[in-house]
């Protein structure tokens, strides 16, 4: 039988690395910068927090005292820490250098990719540490700390309540983007510089320090995803290319929210269940292959959804009109 | 007075080739000084032994230096592939699912006719199967974009991961023995479906396949009239369409080119060079050729040397991390290295910065005042 108060909190875990990253990419792109290396900022963003989490558990075993808000508050900050670098890196590339984003994008994916199965295969031999694996079982329990009258609440608790906090920072964060986006100055000016950023430059609004800054922040949004996957989904526990695709379902999730936040929420979460229906569909032994073909329907969507929206071809669901070019002020 | 306003950037005339190489050679100069003191930080290795321990990986002995060539061919041959694509503005980062649809197209053939019929029609079977699987792998992406300019980049980046599906599926229903979850070696006992070697060597088919197709790209995108329309539909669109240039189809014919291509590719590396299928025998390296290819500003005969740095780092870094018991993705953080500096040296090719002199003059003036 289909437990769908079962499901449904099982497809928002699943959901909220993609909304992190969905959230971090719309607005980069609303400043025109398509930014291809979210898939390699989420890694960097994950094991910044591994490492961040790693030393402070290992000074922790020495001196014998933990502190859970430490233990929660230096991860996130090495994960936005790490996440900021990677963003920084782009926009010299691409806003100072006016490289091609394309390629900077894709060799950040491979240079942040490399990085976090990099350091998460050879951090404990790099630290001497006396350990078998990165298991931050204390550094996760603090992370996926639960309201504590959930339990109690029926389904309502199970369904609205059952998460750590990250979770619903990425909500929070996701409906403030929609907010500040559509509703504040800052907001219209960064769309300014994602449509028309001559325009934008006459206006005397400052193209570069636009891009620059809706880049890294949405690097480091992005870079949240990666740590909530560690931390809370996986418990604390870093396997090499585990986190997977999700980078790349992050960016077409934009696509299909169109540039939109809020839609966005949406879009992650039935994602998220697409992700693990495979899980649901019933297969008896003997058919083990299927499981595989079941696998690829998040793929298949998303490549229908992509060609029915262009399809439609609407005037408000088109990308930024400078999405994917550098801007020189000299140039025309 | 503020120094950074007192220059601004202007794009310059087109450099002449041996200057802009000159800067490109101090880019990866410099990458490479990097890159060392970066593995010095890591392993603790004396930075000469780093550079030392890098060529060993890839040239020290008669094998490995076989292996470095054998791997440069297929990421040349699926940059290659790409190329024609890029040179239309089309970005096709499908090359991962191109090539493994051609692989596993050859790898059914293998299964399924080895043994059935004479080699020599088995080997021409596959062939035609696995670069036609290649042309419908890529035809998807480039009917929707000719049609309704369906966002490629994505499009062909679904399409990878619903080939790296359909291969998972295939690998169980072949798997041998039953719950292994890998195929092995196919026709081991019999090899059919097996490439020919030549001259005796395993290595050589795939080396002189990829100049061959070297050669055929770089004569096809200079040379011939299709190549020409290439180049004019990436320029502008709206041109091609002015001078009566049918773009759909130029589109959808180039992405068949650069599907087929891939699907080659895919050949190769089950016919000749593993013999069996896995969903990552094709590494990563469709996302590695775009690179490869824009690295060459997307001259064929220039992916010959851009293809061998990016193996010589790969084979290097992986020998360095095997003696010291380090990851394998070491060499993903070297590559990612030396691009960021090339990517970012080609603004200096561009451009140039000119300094205000007038301005400085004045305030060298109050100075002296």
């Amino acid at each position: 039988m289909f437990d769908i108060v079962a499901f449904i909190p099982r497809a928002i875990v699943q959901s909220v690395p993609l909304l992190y990253g969905c959230t971090g990419e719309i607005i980069t792109e609303k400043s025109g910068n398509l930014n291809l290396g979210i898939p390699g900022v989420m890694y960097v963003g994950g094991i910044s927090g591994v490492i961040g989490a790693f030393a402070y558990e290992q000074a922790c075993v020495k001196s014998g005292n933990f502190n859970s808000v430490l233990a929660v508050l230096i991860p996130l900050l090495c994960s936005l820490i790490g996440s900021l670098i990677m963003g920084l890196i782009y926009c010299y590339l691409t806003v100072s250098l006016r490289a091609n984003q394309n390629v900077t994008g894709l060799a950040m994916t491979t240079f942040g990719v490399g990085i976090g199965n990099f350091f998460g295969g050879s951090l404990i031999k790099l630290s001497g540490a006396d350990v078998p694996s990165i298991a931050l079982a204390k550094t996760s329990e603090c992370f996926a700390r639960k309201l504590p009258f959930a339990a109690n609440m029926g389904w309502f608790g199970k369904i609205f309540l059952n998460y750590g906090f990250l979770c619903y920072a990425a909500f929070i964060i996701a409906i403030l983007a929609a907010v500040i986006l559509t509703k504040t100055r800052v907001g219209l000016h960064l769309r300014a510089v994602g449509e028309s950023p001559t325009t934008a430059d006459a206006a005397g609004i400052n193209v570069s320090k636009y891009k620059y800054f809706a880049t890294c922040l949405g690097c480091m949004i992005a870079g949240l995803g990666g740590l909530y996957y560690v931390m809370d989904y996986a418990s604390g526990v870093w396997s090499n290319d585990a986190f997977g695709d999700r980078g790349w379902l992050a960016i077409a999730l934009v696509i299909f929210s169109i540039w939109n936040p809020l839609v966005g929420i949406f879009a992650s979460i039935l994602f998220g269940g697409l992700y693990i229906v495979h899980l649901y569909i019933p297969t008896g032994m003997d058919y083990m292959e299927f499981k595989e073909l079941y696998k690829m329907i998040p793929y298949v969507v998303t490549l229908i959804v992509l060609i029915l929206t262009s399809m439609r071809n609407k005037r408000e669901n088109q990308p930024p009109a400078s999405l994917g070019m550098s801007y020189f002020r000299e140039e025309r | 007075m503020n120094p950074f306003k007192s220059f601004h950037i202007v794009k310059r005339d087109v450099l002449p080739w041996y200057k802009a190489w000159g800067v490109r050679a101090i880019a990866i100069i410099i990458a490479l000084i990097i890159c060392g003191i970066v593995t010095t930080i890591t392993t603790g290795l004396n930075p000469i032994s780093v550079y030392g321990a890098f060529f060993q990986g890839a040239f020290g002995s008669a094998r490995k230096i076989w292996i470095t060539l054998q791997n440069m061919s297929i990421l040349l041959i699926i940059a290659l592939a790409l190329t024609p694509a890029f040179k239309m503005r089309f970005w096709n980062i499908g090359g991962e699912g191109q090539v493994l649809a051609g692989a596993l197209a050859t790898a059914a053939c293998m299964i399924c006719l080895g043994g059935k019929l004479p080699n020599v029609v088995v080997i021409l079977i596959m062939t035609v199967a696995s670069v036609a699987a290649g042309a419908a792998w890529a035809f998807i992406p480039a009917f929707f974009k000719a049609k309704f300019n369906t966002n490629e980049t994505l499009s062909t980046l679904m399409m990878n991961y619903i080939a790296t599906q359909l291969v998972a599926f295939f690998t169980v229903v072949w798997e041998v023995p039953k719950g292994s979850f890998t195929v092995g070696i196919i026709n081991q006992s019999t090899n059919a479906g097996w490439l020919p070697q030549i001259f005796g060597s395993k290595y050589l088919l795939s080396i002189i396949v990829a100049l061959a197709i070297t050669a055929a790209m770089f004569v096809y995108l200079k040379y011939s009239k299709q190549g020409y329309e290439i180049s004019v539909v990436g320029e502008s669109e709206r041109t091609a369409k002015y001078v009566g240039m049918k773009t759909e189809k130029v589109i959808i014919r180039t992405m068949l080119l650069s599907g087929a291509v891939c699907g080659v590719a895919g050949l190769l590396l089950v016919g000749s060079i593993n013999h069996t299928i896995t969903t990552t025998i094709n590494n990563g390296q469709g996302f590695t050729a775009v690179m490869v290819s824009w690295l060459a500003k997307f001259n064929p005969i220039t992916m010959i040397f851009t293809s061998l740095l990016i193996i010589f780092l790969e084979r290097g870094a992986g020998e360095i991390s095997m003696n010291f018991g380090l990851n394998q993705s070491f060499a993903d953080i070297l590559t990612g290295i030396i691009l960021f500096f090339i990517i970012g040296c080609e603004f200096f090719i561009t451009y140039k910065v000119a300094v205000h002199k007038k301005k400085e003059k004045i305030a060298n003036g109050k100075e002296e005042k």
